[in-house]
């Protein structure tokens, strides 16, 4: 505890001109979710600056990607007159559609709990709740089930031991991006840490658009609903006479 | 062949959603129904959000309903006027409907009223179905005289007496209205046409003869889900175009195919196969209610608003 605050003081002090900066970049900027998306890999990849010799101690790389934070509201089931009804909910003020972590090691070991609690590191720091209702006990459940549920729908992600670090230089890994994505900005980040602390890091977004008919669809149906609306119908009545017209003359 | 929905903002199998299409399309040919309540609650199976998966399915039944009743239209079999009265009660029953639809779903309480509305109604329609084809095979066996039909009701007693030409009926304009408002406001929240309470209502508590009954259902299920589609649409969008697409290329060949099936197949053993499915998935409704469900929370987004 003492080592890591004495190791923050010193970065602190030196951090106009840090010893060790991380370079980075991704394999790619945009996603575009197409008919026929289905996921997409991104290889992130960078190299530690050193103006000086390399100081002592462990260097690990953690790298993260965190999907739009939405809020949402989880809801818990109960029986109640002998069947399961959702009963307590509580709002979730800031959660990522998706996130993602990689490091060169074991999360726990590598990442100190002040680095984690400062930088909003690991899946459980990531998601914020405050102002949980008192009526509902238990609030951290609630956030350990969205964890739960998201990480079962590959949603959130822990990697261990995935980001290679050659040379405590060069370091590269893979994300890979599952099919059911939110559109918006994925914020990704480059931590390097030495002895669990922090000591510095590189952010950028990976921008993920639907494109296309994906766009022209959902656009409409938000922004033109009732044409939409009419548009859907027009399909549907020129589908079912259609059919019926086809099926009448391979009748006959 | 993945393919991401744009609404649905999931990424399914096509040929799943093709397949599935089919097979609801080749059951809905060879029963005569419009297949929603089977297809509504295969999509929740398969991930579709409840949401989405019942708005999109009143969009595809206009399709099917619209291929269907063209044929009834060609044989003479729709009756207008009672199908006007019908859609008067539906439309008001719709409206009412997605209300309601789109109160429950910012309590979180929409997935249990839909699985309600298809327990309940699925149990009562299959349960009485199976016995009454049961009897009607026992009666086949053993011929005998048949039961003597009911002619004088409710339905005769009550006033705005109106003459239907094509079911040979006069009758109070307030049961068919009332049938339709239900039939309407089921629909909005089940997301089927409710042909298969239409159906059952229109010859038992109606008296309309067999032949007129599925060709005037369908007339006002085009119009009660159309109206249903639109306002889904525009209060919660969530119909999804692409879903819809997939759903309704296989579902009006299965049709087609279906047809066929059912003409070589006998009434009675038809109906008692359709009350088996209903019941079937009547059963895997009720046992998810009844049931500790592996996982006790769920998350939904954008329930404040």
């Amino acid at each position: 505890m003492i080592r890591a605050l004495v190791a923050f003081v010193i970065l602190a002090l030196t951090a106009p001109l840090a010893a060790e900066e991380v370079v980075a970049d991704l394999s790619r900027r945009e996603v575009a979710i197409t008919a026929n998306f289905d996921g997409s890999d991104i290889l992130i990849y960078g190299a530690v600056k050193r103006e000086e010799t390399q100081p002592e101690g462990r260097l690990d790389v953690i790298i993260t990607v965190a999907g739009p934070s939405q809020e949402v509201t989880v809801r818990k089931k109960d029986k109640r007159y002998g069947i399961w009804v959702n009963t307590e909910s509580i709002e979730i003020d800031r959660a990522p559609s998706f996130y993602a972590i990689a490091s060169t090691g074991n999360l726990e070991t590598v990442l100190s709990r002040t680095s984690d609690l400062r930088h909003k590191i690991s899946i459980e720091r990531a998601i914020r709740s405050v102002g949980a209702p008192s009526s509902v006990e238990n609030a951290a459940r609630f956030t350990d089930a969205v964890i739960r549920i998201r990480e079962d729908n590959g949603l959130y992600k822990q990697y261990d031991n995935t980001v290679f670090l050659f040379d405590d230089t060069l370091f590269s890994t893979t994300i890979d991006l599952p099919a059911n994505l939110v559109e918006g900005p994925y914020l990704t980040q480059i931590f390097l840490v030495r002895d669990g602390v922090v000591i510095d890091n590189y952010a950028t977004a990976i921008d993920v658009n639907k494109v296309g008919l994906e766009r022209w669809i959902y656009d409409l149906a938000h922004e033109q609903p009732l044409i939409y609306g009419l548009l859907s119908l027009f399909i549907a009545i020129t589908a079912g006479w259609l059919a019926s017209a086809v099926f009448r003359y391979i009748r006959f | 062949m993945q393919i991401y929905l744009p609404i649905a903002e999931v990424s399914v199998n096509a040929f799943l959603l093709l397949g599935l299409g089919g097979i609801v399309g080749i059951l809905s040919g060879m029963f005569g129904v419009g297949g929603g309540f089977l297809m509504t609650p295969l999509l929740f199976f398969i991930g579709i959000p409840p949401a989405v998966a019942v708005a999109t399915e009143a969009n595809q039944i206009v399709a099917s309903s619209f291929s269907g009743v063209l044929a009834h239209f060609k044989r003479k079999t729709v009756d207008l006027r009672m199908g006007v009265v019908l859609l008067i009660g539906g439309l008001i029953g719709a409206a009412i409907g997605v209300q309601v639809f789109a109160a429950l779903r910012a309590m979180g309480q929409v997935d249990l009223l839909v699985k309600l509305c298809y327990v309940l109604f699925l149990g009562i329609i299959g349960g009485l179905m199976f016995f009454e084809s049961l009897r009607a095979i026992r009666r086949s066996k053993s011929p005998g005289k048949l039961p003597p039909r009911k002619k004088h009701g409710l339905v005769h007693a009550l006033p705005f007496k109106m003459k239907f030409r094509t079911s040979g009926l006069y009758i109070s304009v307030i049961p068919p209205i009332l049938v339709g408002l239900v039939v309407g406001i089921l629909a909005a929240i089940m997301g089927v046409g409710g042909g298969f309470i239409m159906v059952p209502a229109m010859i038992y508590l109606l008296g309309m003869p067999t032949k007129v009954v599925v060709g005037t259902s369908l007339f006002q299920i085009i119009f009660v889900t159309a109206f249903t589609t639109l306002l889904h649409a525009t209060t919660n969008y969530t119909v999804d175009m692409a879903l819809a697409v997939l759903l309704l290329i296989g579902g009006v060949v299965g049709a087609q195919i279906g047809t066929r099936i059912g003409v070589k197949l006998k009434a009675e053993q038809l109906r008692i196969l359709l009350s088996l499915m209903v019941l079937a998935v009547c059963g895997k409704l009720a046992l998810d209610l009844l049931l500790q469900p592996s996982e006790l929370y769920s998350i939904g987004t954008g329930g404040s608003h």
